[in-house]
């Protein structure tokens, strides 16, 4: 889909069929990881499409309760593990060496492999579908997963461990990549900071997926063997597999979100003409967020009878959370106050970004209050919170990336007017289905259920067509990326006029990505210093003056 | 760590070498290993974590009427395990001085050792009086131990595998010799996972 466009270079293009290989070079990787993780995105669309006309009634009409249950937990799960992780993966594939002025991968091989358990984890799990699918939701708590359908929970269990054997084999392939392969002048502080973002979130990956590998080996056992390590009625706990669970799926979320956090920190002061505000302190604040975020597991389980100390312990812990998470969003804020703004796409869904992930924050504090959670747990207020962290924080990261980086992945601009359009719908829609959730929630109404009390519909009907508005929202998008593929306006190899190094090479990059040894010949965001100074000499001169600067 | 013990000039030197001849960058695949270990470890972890999870919180544990392990044999078995890691790092110290007899020498008792730990398993298993499902403890016996055994398992074949290797010609040398380091950190890995389970399973 995606296939950059032949040059009249003298140099080896990209031919069409090398993105249905085995290819290794990280960005062919890099859009193949894209490209499948959309498809997913339009499947999981397509899922949560069919959920909201269930719910456009009180009764059970579009679906029966059984297939509504598969239709939310297949939704959760795709849009987790197939779009917006691999996503963020694909993202980091194609940037990542080109931020740092490498070739290539550390393990370009070990890449690919990782990318191809994404279609084979996907299908697996879509063929539950012809089966049994899977009907316990995306977390899969026993007892219940060991009641609801053998066949389906084993697919799903299975289809999860793949997709995390996935992204821990391209978390290991992010940090050596990020810690060994920087060019020489390079320091850790000179890195853009979407690379600090990736090095916070392959620790997380590092740390947390081989957790939930270890409770879904334990609960295979349970499903299949007949042991009882979470069912009561044997002797077992369900609550271990909660804490190992959440021990994985809450840093999960800042998986989902951290990459995202250093895209924004990417196109803001691009698009803004101004240097990035606290460029330390955004690069510290996502390590922060990576420990803290093994620390608050707990605070999804406030009601299952965890001790009064232990709550407090959780509760307070998620709330420090807000510290670093504030310190990005103030840090973003002042990057574009008196920023000479170029008002574009991928500078809109930036701001649109920052705005609608400051909602799911602040509501992600309220429900951190242990009193609060009790009464909010389960209900529709969580799936406006969490909706709004992750389609209105990643989601509008993501789409902001694309439309950033595509002339570097193309070499050719998209189309501002349907762009904007598409900006518009996204907001605009996501706002319509997400926010009548939260008041839902605090009227009472519980998450995962086909069946409500007639009270709630007509909120209901407002999220229904706000959710058709998403969907429409997509087709522009789709097109623009197919038109620009192949009539889209040329662009030159820096068309932001912007000084990470991913810019110094041609758009697309060649094979091996630059042609000469790439220079760092100042900060990643010191915009509002001259332009690039044009011979060999003259760089040396600056690199040494800006060396000197920064006191080394 | 042992891939650190290199002098740090000689690295200098192989680096500069492959960087020429069959690499196009450094050899990074080292500090992968490293990583892959982290994320291995955090498997364990977890399954541990559960194990405690039930100690602390089970009214009893182990569960009414599990029979009593016996010790002897385990403790010989592991025993072997651990001087097994000794054995093999002597293998690394020969390969280091290009001694390939000496490697395969170390190397080959490591595998008889790792085998006879393996053996013990297997007849320990068919020696108890507990089943994966008898109980919640038995459970975790087995799930345990079996998981851990899967790792020697893999870990012995990456011995076989450099073994089988190391009979090419100068594949191995004392500047290059990824392989041999690489199985061996994965050995002591398992070896230190099998300390803290044994603790944890027999002892505590």
């Amino acid at each position: 889909m995606t296939t950059p466009v032949s040059t009249s270079q003298t140099e080896p293009q990209r031919n069409w069929k090398d993105y249905f290989t085995f290819n290794t070079d990280h960005k062919v990787i890099g859009i193949q990881y894209l490209v499948t993780s959309f498809i997913f995105y339009l499947i999981g669309g397509a899922l949560a499409a069919a959920i909201r006309t269930e719910l456009a009634t009180p009764e059970s009409d579009f679906v029966d309760p059984e297939v509504y249950n598969q239709l939310f937990t297949v939704h959760g799960t795709v849009m987790i593990f197939l779009w917006i992780v691999p996503a963020g993966a694909g993202l980091a594939n194609y940037l990542i060496p080109l931020m740092i002025g490498a070739k290539d991968m550390a393990f370009p091989r070990l890449n690919a492999v990782a990318f191809w358990l994404i279609p084979v984890g996907g299908l697996l799990l879509m063929a539950s579908f012809f089966i049994e699918a899977p009907q316990a939701g995306w977390t899969s708590y026993p007892p219940l997963s060991l009641t609801m359908g053998q066949v389906g929970e084993e697919i799903w269990i299975l289809s999860v461990l793949i997709l995390g054997t996935s992204s821990i084999l391209g978390a290991i392939n992010f940090l050596a990549t990020i810690i060994k392969m920087r060019i020489p002048e390079m320091g850790w502080f000179d890195m853009p900071l979407f690379c600090w973002s990736m090095v916070a979130t392959a620790i997380m990956v590092l740390l947390s997926t081989p957790v939930l590998a270890a409770a879904l080996i334990m609960l295979s056992f349970d499903l299949l063997v007949g042991t009882s390590f979470f069912d009561p009625n044997g002797g077992g706990d369900p609550v271990v597999y909660q804490h190992m669970f959440w021990f994985y799926s809450h840093p999960a979320v800042y998986i989902m979100i951290l990459p995202f956090f250093g895209v924004i920190s990417d196109i803001l002061p691009v698009h803004a003409r101004k240097p990035i505000f606290g460029y330390r302190a955004i690069a510290l604040s996502s390590l922060a967020i990576s420990f803290l975020s093994l620390i608050v597991w707990a605070h999804h389980m406030f009601t299952t009878g965890t001790p009064a100390w232990l709550r407090i312990f959780f509760m307070a812990t998620t709330m420090a959370v807000a510290i670093p998470t504030g310190i990005k969003v103030f840090g973003w804020c002042a990057t574009i106050w008196g920023g000479k703004l170029r008002l574009n796409s991928a500078m809109l869904f930036g701001i649109g970004f920052v705005s609608s992930f400051v909602i799911g924050g602040l509501s992600g504090v309220m429900l951190a209050s242990t009193p609060f959670d009790l009464h909010a747990h389960d209900t529709y207020f969580v799936v406006g919170h969490f909706h709004y962290v992750l389609f209105g924080g990643s989601v509008l990261g993501l789409f902001g990336a694309i439309y950033h980086w595509f002339p570097k992945m193309t070499g050719r601009y998209m189309n501002e007017f349907w762009g904007k359009v598409h900006f518009w719908l996204t907001l605009i829609g996501l706002n319509i289905t997400f926010l009548p959730m939260h008041e839902l929630g605090l009227e009472g109404m519980n998450r995962r259920i086909a069946i409500y009390d007639a009270e709630f519909q007509p909120l209901n009907v407002v999220a229904t067509l706000g959710s058709y508005l998403l969907a429409v929202s997509t087709f522009p998008f789709m097109i623009n990326v197919v038109w620009a593929i192949f009539k889209g306006q040329p662009a030159s190899g820096n068309p932001w006029k912007a000084l990470t190094l991913e810019w110094q090479t041609s758009s697309p990059p060649l094979i091996e990505n630059f042609e000469e040894e790439p220079v760092l010949w100042c900060g990643p965001y010191d915009y509002g210093i001259d332009v690039p100074p044009e011979d060999q000499q003259s760089v040396q001169e600056l690199l040494s003056e800006v060396k000197t600067d920064m006191g080394r | 760590m042992q891939g650190s013990t290199v002098n740090p000039s000689q690295e200098e030197l192989q680096y500069a070498e492959t960087a020429t001849t069959e690499q196009e960058h450094e050899d990074h695949r080292m500090f992968g290993v490293v990583l892959f270990l982290v994320a291995e470890s955090m498997i364990f972890f977890g399954l541990f974590s559960a194990y405690l999870i039930y100690y602390f919180v089970m009214p009893e544990w182990p569960p009414e009427g599990t029979p009593e392990l016996e010790l002897l044999l385990p403790g010989v078995n592991s025993l072997i395990l651990i001087s097994s890691s000794f054995v093999m790092h002597r293998g690394q110290t020969a390969i280091k001085n290009d001694d390939v007899s000496g490697l395969r020498f170390w190397f080959t008792l490591t595998a008889i050792m790792g085998a006879i730990f393996l053996g013990g398993q297997v007849y320990e298993y068919s020696t108890l009086e507990f089943g994966l499902t008898t109980n919640l403890f038995a459970s975790c016996f087995y799930v345990l131990t079996g998981f851990h055994g899967m790792h020697v398992t893999l870990g012995l074949f990456l011995i076989l595998f450099v073994l089988l290797r190391s009979r090419r010609d100068n594949h191995y040398s004392s500047e290059s010799h990824f392989g041999v380091e690489a199985s061996e950190l994965y050995w002591h890995f398992v070896d230190v996972v099998w300390i803290i389970l044994f603790g944890l399973v027999y002892l505590l």
